[in-house]
Order: C-alpha cells, then structure tokens, then sequence
C-alpha cells in the first residue's frame, strides 16, 4: 500500500459543469484498511458531489469518533471537516447548521458513534428536521477498538473472537423512520450503482436524510458466521426499490424494466425516479417501510434501497422561521439593538 | 497551617440583640414567609420596588425549594441606607408570615421588639405567642373569603392586601406604591383597579387597628442615585443580546434556565428583521448538556457568535466537548449560574463551588477562560464582552455568576453600552484576506502571539479548508502523533494564554498610599457584604486593602497586592477554598500567606461572617504567640 497519493492527474479526465474533475473531490490518502466497505463509501460519495457539481469549498463534512468517522478527511480536501467527539457530531452539526444554512452538510457517522454512543443525539437531530444528509457506514462492529460487537450486530452472531451478540440489535433506519426523518434509504458500499442515485437525492433533498450504509469491515467482520461480512451481505441482500437520480434539467431517459414507476420531484427541482419491486411499495408510507424491514429481517435478508422520502418537508429554518441571511454573515448593526434602547430597557427596572 | 474560619449556624451572629433605636428609620430587614406557587412573589417584588421609588438603596433575596407548589419559600428585603446589600443573616425586624407551614419557625426568626404580621382569620396557639415581639394580626382569609368569589383571586389578593398594610405600617408612599401598580399592569389594565382595591384593603385596615407608623419606617430619600434594580440573569441574557450571539443550544437547569428564557424574551422583541418579519437568531432546546454545548460549538466553528448557559450537573456533562473547543480553539460562551453541589446538592441554594472545575474543565492539560461577575451590571457587560474574548482567543470563555447574582434583584448601576464599540472578530479570514494570503495554515502562529488565524466554512473556494480535529496535528491541521508537533502545539496554546491577559478585566483594586497590612481578596457575591464588613472591621480598628479578582487567567497585579500584605484573606463561598487553591497553584505565592475565610451552607455569605473570619484569626494568632511565650517562658 502506498503512502503518498500521487498528484499526476489524466489530462484528459472528464470535467463537471464546475470545470472540475473527479480528482478534485478527493480527499488525503484513506489510512483504513486495504478492502474497508467505508472506502467504497467514500469514492461513492465524490462520484456523486462530482456528478451534481457541487462546489466543493460550500460543503460542511462531519463526524464523530471511529474508523467512519475517520472517512471525511478523505474526500473534499477543499471543504471544511469537523471531526468531533465519540457520538455528539449530531449536535455539532446542528449548531454549525444554524448558525449558515446555506452550506451542504454531509455527516458521516458509524455503528458505535450513533447507535451506543450517541444514539440519544442521533434521535435528536432527525426530531429537529436539520438539513442533512446523515450518513452511518454500518459494520456491526468496532474497528478502531479490535472487534468488539456493535449495537447494530444481529442479535445471537459471534464476533471474530467468538464473542457472542447478546442483546436486541438497533435498526437506525427503523428508529430514523419512527423519528420522523424525511428520506431514509440503506444501501451496501459494495453497490455503487444503488449507492451513488441514493447520495445523490439525499443531497438534493430539503429535511434531514438518513442513509444506512452496510460496509463490511474485512479485518474485524468478515468471518463465517458474521452477517455483515461480504459474503453475507451478498447472499441475502434484496431491494425494495430501484431508485435513479435525474438531476435539474436532465431529460428523463432511463425506463422502467418492470413493474410500476414513480416519479418524485426533490426540492431542488431533480427528481427521483423510483421503480417499483412490489406492488405495495409506497415512497410515502413510513409505517409500511418499517414493516417491510422488520419483515425482510424475519426471513434473514437484508433489505435495502430508498425506504421513505417525503419531498415537501420543512426544515428546522423553516419551523424556526430563521432570516434568509445566514446567521454568521449578520453585521453588528443587525444584531446590537444599541444605546437608545438599552435606555429603554434600565427605565423598566427603576 | 492556614486557618480556615467557617461561621455556619446563624444563631451566633451577634445582630440579634434588640430592634435597635439606631436602626429604625430606613435600616432594617422585612422578611416575607409565603408558600410558592400562590403568587406571592411579584407581591413582595413590589414592595421592594417600592422601597427602591421612595429613593432608599434596597436588596431582595429569595430562598425557595426546588418545587412547583406547596412548599414553604421566603423573600428578605435588606431596607439600608448606609447601602448594605449583603445578606444580613440572623434575625429581622419584620416578618410577614403567610404559611402556616412554617409559622413556628417564622416566630422564632423575628429580632426581640420586632414585629409578627401573620393572618390573625385563626387564631395561633399560646405556645407560638413570644412576650418580646410585637403581634400584627390581619384577618387577611376572612377579608378575602369576603371580598372575593373565585379561589384564585382569593389566594392572590391575600399578597396584595398584606403589601398595604405594610405600606401603612412602615410609612411608606401609598401615592407611589399605587402608581407602582399601575406601571407594572401596563398592557394588562384590567387588573389595574382590583390590585389597588387590594392595596387599600390592608392599608385601611393597619390605619384604622394598629398605630401607624411604627418604630421601624421609612422615610424618602435621595440614594438610589440612577441605579435599577434587576437579577443577573436577566443581564446576561441581554448581555448575550448586546454581544451579538445568534445561535444558543440549551438544556434547561436551575438557576441558569432564566438566562435563556431572558436571551430569548429580548430577541423576540429587538432581534426581528423587520422587512421579513424573520429571526435573526436560532434557539434550540436540546436533549442535554451534551448536546447544548456542542451546538455552541458547531456555530462557533461556523463564525457565528453562539453560548450556552447550564450550572454545575450542566458543566459536568459539558467537559468533554469543553477540551475539544480548548484544542481545537473554537469560541464560544458559556454562563454557569452555579449552585450548591456536589451532584444535584441543593439546587436552589447558591454557592461558588465550580471554580476548579471549570478553570481546568477537561482531561488532558487543559485551561479556561473564566469571568467573574459581581453584579447585574457585570453580568450584562461581561456577557457582551465575553464573545469579543471569545472570538479573539479562539477558545471558550466561561461567565462564573451563582444562583444569587442570577436570580435574586440587586441594585445596580445602569447598563451601558456606547454605539461606537464595535465587535472584534478577531483573526477570522474573509475570502479577500484569503485572496492575499500565501499560505494559510490552522495552527501556524504568524503572529508569534499563540494567537493562529481561523477561516469559517464556505469562505473562499480554494483556500482555507481544513479539517477540525480533537486528535493532535501539525500546523497545517493534519493528524500527527510526532512528539515535536505535540509539544509545539500546546506550548502555543500556553502562550495564547499569556496573550488572552491582555483581553481579560484586570481586578478590582482598592488600597492606600501606604498598603494596609490586611487585605481582602474576594469575587463575583462574595463582594456583597465588603463594603459593610470594611466598616464594621474599622470599628474594630483593623483597616483593610480589597482585590476583586474578574478573571481567570491570573493579571500579575494579583501576585504583586499578595506580597505586599502581611495577611491576605480569600473569601469565598465554597468548602475547599478553591479559589485559594488556584491562585496557589497559578501564582508564585506560598500558601501560608492566603487565609480562607468560607461560608457554604448554601445562603449568601452575611459580612458578619467575613469580619469574624478575620477576627478569629487573629485571636488564634495571638493564643498561639501567647502559648509560645508561656513555652520559651518554662524553658528559660
């Protein structure tokens, strides 16, 4: 494995509308291990922002503590990253949210930063409808650490070391779902074509979105036995939906192979083409989505694809009826009330 | 060894002798015992209002329980003309006692020649009947149950109608307390006419049973001299209005919820765009303390000016994300309206018990900016300037008030601001600064100062990123563990430090030509009963020099009026003398010099207490030299 990223760029590179290529969206050398899902992951996410040609320096990355968290640092060198403490990048991303709406937020959380630790920020922050997009690569175990069962790890599988998953297993899309997040979607890094449509209409997507991501870990969780190795995942993955992203003035040419489709039109007017797998499968319908998991879960299968998406969503400005301005670009004179008032105010403690 | 003089059982403070001749006009302590939730508050808040309109310099303390309703809950109002605003502790001359719950002991609270006005609609029992004091009986009840048909009018009119008959008994200007009505129902003018007809109840009444006025009164004066009367929480949250914060993430916990309530009370009326009709701030109330500092944290990450406010439980919980922003050096604010701990200790009782675990919140070798208000006034002003410090230091800066400054009125000097004072960002870069900049690197100190530039996000397209980290890293804000970028890294952060004095408030200092040879070193309420204790301690023929520490880091100033004394006093309102500790731990002083005097049982320390504190050190200096002369006596 090499430590030094080469700097020798293809001349020929294909550009965006920003007149960047996809080299411009990458970050420092990834330090995780050679196969790491959260790799994948990561290379997805700069397809995307390089495919939507999203001005790199106007997103804000986020994580907490963690192998995941780790991951921001390697793509979007030319935006500004916060790398936070174990379980609370939710509250920082919603003070540094408040304080400029006007920014891309892409969080990158694990299965330890929000299901254990940080569980109790996670529900928070998909309550406080915060514009988002949050996204946890899911391995079912802690990499940093050497192993140890995450809070995501089904139920009753052994750990590398034989330790066994003792309690109930968290489902965070089921949890964002119930707590009223406004797209929620699971997808597996291994699947770029699912996951780069997926990012992509999470990104354009007014509210708070929620992508759980399965990324096996290949040094902790790969073993016979895990159900979050890659072999597993492979076998028993199944879709709920197939889900493609057409971006704002993009002709609509992809068709439908089967069954039903659906088109949802995002806030920034793209749209989200869903083709349907079932003939119950509603875009709409929280509950239903929640069932369907729990369903998929019951037969041993994984399910994945766009759960939940509700286009017309407010944000937490919106409810909180924030100035269009952002609030870090207000002058003094904005802010301070002065003098004259202030002698307003000592009248009515005399 | 140094001494450390506690005085704690009120029953030895020797103001407990008769009403005093001296002392009857404008000079003495009204006591209310009420019961909370029946509204007595803004009742008694009206009296003391009164007292301050009639020009006579007045201090209201509230001592309530943690609960809603039911429970036994007093108000003292310090009547001084000579303007002792301290507690006064010990017995008053005065007692309204409106809760049968406690009425035993509300007897037993009244000074000898003093006076009980209590709710004579039952009668009380021979065993609470003192030959020494006065009884002022008011069928209060029955005049209600009377006068009144809904219960709630009932129980809250009772407040009323013993205000005037207070304002009969102790002289006070009913054309004025009657206009203080009428101020206060501004807006709400129905309830103008039912409040004065209560006023008048008791007033006719004491005029036409008692004899009015009588020995204890007042009388008009000229002394309040400009100054408002208001609680320090309600400063801090205008503070924080006047200093610029936009975003606050908050959890609420007594005493400090009021600051937020206030911050958002003001934004409401002075922070709405008026052409959108949308707010320029954002409040949120979040999960937890956890949570309420970490939003801080993002909107100071994000160039926003943004705070918290929380008291002890709060601080504990907040330390981890505290070490973050010390590292990663991110302003923002932080009010700790402190309370007695440890744990939920008594959480209604004021105390200055965070000291240490705040100056050094965090694991690792970590420090913070600390304020120390002493008043209302301060509260405003500091929390003002607290984002300027803030913002130029790069790192959090916590506002140490207490549930006295915080939620009892004090008379105070006005609040001020000047328009010209314009906020200073510090070395935030702009996308131009960017522009012109040859190199940006997080952790580069150009200057030489500790102090590095930061950028917010989304400020210019190239330039300027960098990823924010708890972990260690080089000067370009890249991950490292090398032991040479380590140690530059936080040696830097020392300098900072050394840097951050030039922002902080030096102390206050009062002393001769010729230094005195005793001193008083005290901060934020402990200053209350100084001015009273300095006059009392001249009776006594000891005259004092005073430092008034504001701030943490340490100005030198304070080495220096240390070392000038033969016996410093540090006076504070904690068990283990913490502010003794860090100024022993900070300063080149040896702890033999310091003598703590400290008062913790939760109510505000009384001068009493600070001038027995010096006495009885004394005493036992001179026991001691005595016993050594009896000693080298039996030697020779």
């Amino acid at each position: 494995m090499s430590f030094i990223k080469s700097k020798f760029k293809h001349p020929r590179l294909p550009v965006n509308d920003l007149g960047l290529t996809y080299r411009d969206y990458e970050g420092a050398l990834s330090t995780l291990c050679a196969g790491c899902g959260h790799d994948a992951l990561t290379s997805a996410i700069i397809q995307a922002c390089h495919e939507l040609s999203i001005e790199p320096h106007n997103v804000a990355k986020l994580s907490g503590i963690g192998c995941s968290s780790k991951a921001p640092n390697y793509f979007l060198n030319k935006a500004h990253g916060f790398n936070s403490v174990h379980g609370r990048m939710p509250s920082v991303a919603t003070g540094a949210n408040m304080a400029n709406q006007d920014l891309l937020y892409l969080a990158m959380s694990g299965d330890g930063d929000s299901a254990s630790i940080g569980f109790g920020q996670f529900a928070h922050v998909v309550r406080r409808q915060l514009n988002m997009v949050y996204m946890v690569a899911n391995n079912g175990v802690y990499g940093l650490t050497k192993g140890q069962l995450a809070a995501t790890a089904d139920k009753g599988v052994k750990n590398k070391v034989g330790d066994l998953s003792l309690f109930t297993d968290i489902d965070l899309c089921v949890m964002a779902l119930q707590l009223g997040a406004t797209f929620v979607a699971r997808s597996f890094s291994g699947d770029k074509k699912q996951l780069v449509p997926l990012i992509k209409a999470a990104m354009s997507h007014k509210g708070f979105a929620f992508i759980d991501i399965i990324s096996p870990c290949v040094t902790f969780n790969n073993h016979s036995g895990s159900t979050r190795s890659y072999d597993y995942v492979h076998d028993h993955i199944t879709t709920a939906a197939v889900s493609d992203f057409v971006p704002v003035k993009t002709e609509i040419t992809s068709n439908c192979d089967s069954g039903d489709c659906e088109d949802v039109c995002l806030h920034d007017g793209s749209i989200m083409r869903i083709q349907k797998l079932s003939d119950d499968y509603d875009s709409r319908n929280a509950s239903k989505a929640i069932i369907d998991i729990e369903q998929h879960k019951a037969k041993g299968e994984i399910l994945t694809g766009l759960f939940y998406l509700e286009p017309t969503a407010s944000d937490f400005h919106e409810i909180n009826n924030t100035s269009d301005r952002p609030l870090n670009k207000l002058d003094q004179d904005v802010l301070c009330p002065g003098k004259r008032v202030l002698t307003g105010i000592n009248e009515s403690f005399r | 060894m140094t001494a450390n003089t506690s005085i704690l059982s009120e029953s030895t403070e020797n103001n407990d002798i008769e009403v005093d001749e001296d002392s009857l006009v404008n000079e003495f302590v009204v006591r209310f015992a009420n019961t909370n939730g029946t509204g007595s508050a803004s009742a008694n808040n009206m009296f003391a209002k009164a007292i301050l309109r009639m020009g006579i310099p007045v201090s209201a303390k509230n001592i309530f329980p943690s609960n809603i309703q039911g429970m036994p809950t007093w108000y003292e109002v310090r009547i001084s003309e000579k303007n002792y605003l301290g507690r006064r502790g010990g017995k008053s001359e005065m007692v309204v006692a409106m809760n049968a719950q406690s009425i035993e002991a509300d007897i037993k609270s009244v000074k000898a020649g003093g006076y009980l006005l209590y709710d004579s609609s039952k009668y009380l029992p021979d065993s609470q009947i003192r030959d020494d004091i006065n009884y002022l009986g008011i069928p209060i009840s029955s005049i209600c149950l009377k006068e009144y048909n809904d219960p709630r009018q009932r129980q809250l009119f009772k407040n009323v109608i013993y205000v005037g008959a207070l304002a009969a008994l102790l002289n006070m200007d009913f054309t004025l307390l009657k206009g203080l009505v009428r101020d206060q129902f501004k807006g709400k003018e129905k309830l103008i006419t039912p409040n004065i007809y209560a006023l008048e109840l008791g007033y006719q009444y004491a005029n036409k049973h008692f004899i009015c006025p009588l020995a204890i009164k007042v009388e008009t004066r000229d002394l309040v001299n400009g100054r408002i009367l208001v609680d320090g929480n309600t400063a801090s949250g205008l503070g924080a209005v006047y200093g610029g914060a936009t975003v606050v993430g908050w959890y609420p916990i007594t005493p400090s919820t009021s600051v937020i309530e206030k911050f958002a009370s003001y934004c409401h009326r002075l922070r709405i765009d008026p052409a959108s009709g949308k707010n320029n701030y954002a409040i949120v109330q979040v999960e937890d303390e956890l949570a309420a500092i970490g939003v801080a944290i993002g909107a100071g990450w994000s160039g926003a000016r943004a705070f918290t406010a929380t008291s002890g439980p709060g601080v504990s919980l907040m330390t981890e994300f505290l070490g973050l922003a010390y590292f990663t050096e991110i302003p923002m604010v932080l009010v700790n309206v402190q309370r007695a701990g440890p744990s939920t200790g008594m959480p209604t009782r004021t105390q200055q018990s965070d000291i240490l675990s705040c100056a050094y919140a965090s694991h690792g070798d970590t420090k913070q900016i600390l304020l120390f208000p002493d008043s209302p006034t301060e509260c405003f002003k500091m929390g003002a300037q607290a984002f300027d410090i803030a913002d130029v230091c790069q790192t959090p800066v916590i506002i140490m008030s207490d549930l006295d400054l915080g939620m009892n009125d004090h008379l105070t000097a006005e609040f001020n601001w000047q328009d010209e004072q314009a906020y200073q960002y510090g070395k935030l870069l702009n996308k131009e600064q960017l522009d012109e900049l040859k190199e940006f690197g997080r952790y580069l100190d150009v200057d030489g100062d500790g102090i590095c530039y930061r950028t917010a996000p989304g400020t210019h397209p190239d330039k300027g990123a960098y990823f924010n980290r708890g972990t260690s890293r080089d000067h370009f804000a890249r991950y490292t563990e090398k032991p040479e970028y380590y140690v530059d890294n936080v040696d830097r952060l020392q300098r900072k430090f050394v840097t951050a004095l030039n922002y902080l408030p030096k102390p206050d200092i009062v002393q001769g030509k010729k230094s005195a040879k005793v001193a008083l070193i005290y901060y934020g309420t402990t200053s209350h009963p100084i001015t009273e204790a300095i006059d009392e301690l001249k009776n006594h023929g000891i005259s004092v020099d005073t430092l008034r520490i504001k701030a943490f880091p340490f100005h030198d100033d304070i080495e220096r009026f240390i070392s000038k004394h033969q016996d410093t006093f540090v006076i504070e309102q904690n068990r283990d003398s913490q502010m003794k500790t860090l100024l022993v731990n900070e300063l080149q002083i040896d702890p033999n010099q310091l003598t703590s005097i400290v008062n913790y049982d939760g109510l505000s320390m009384t001068s009493y207490q600070v001038v027995q504190g010096v006495l009885s050190h004394f005493s036992d200096k001179e026991s001691k030299k005595d016993a050594a002369k009896q000693t080298n006596k039996k030697v020779g």
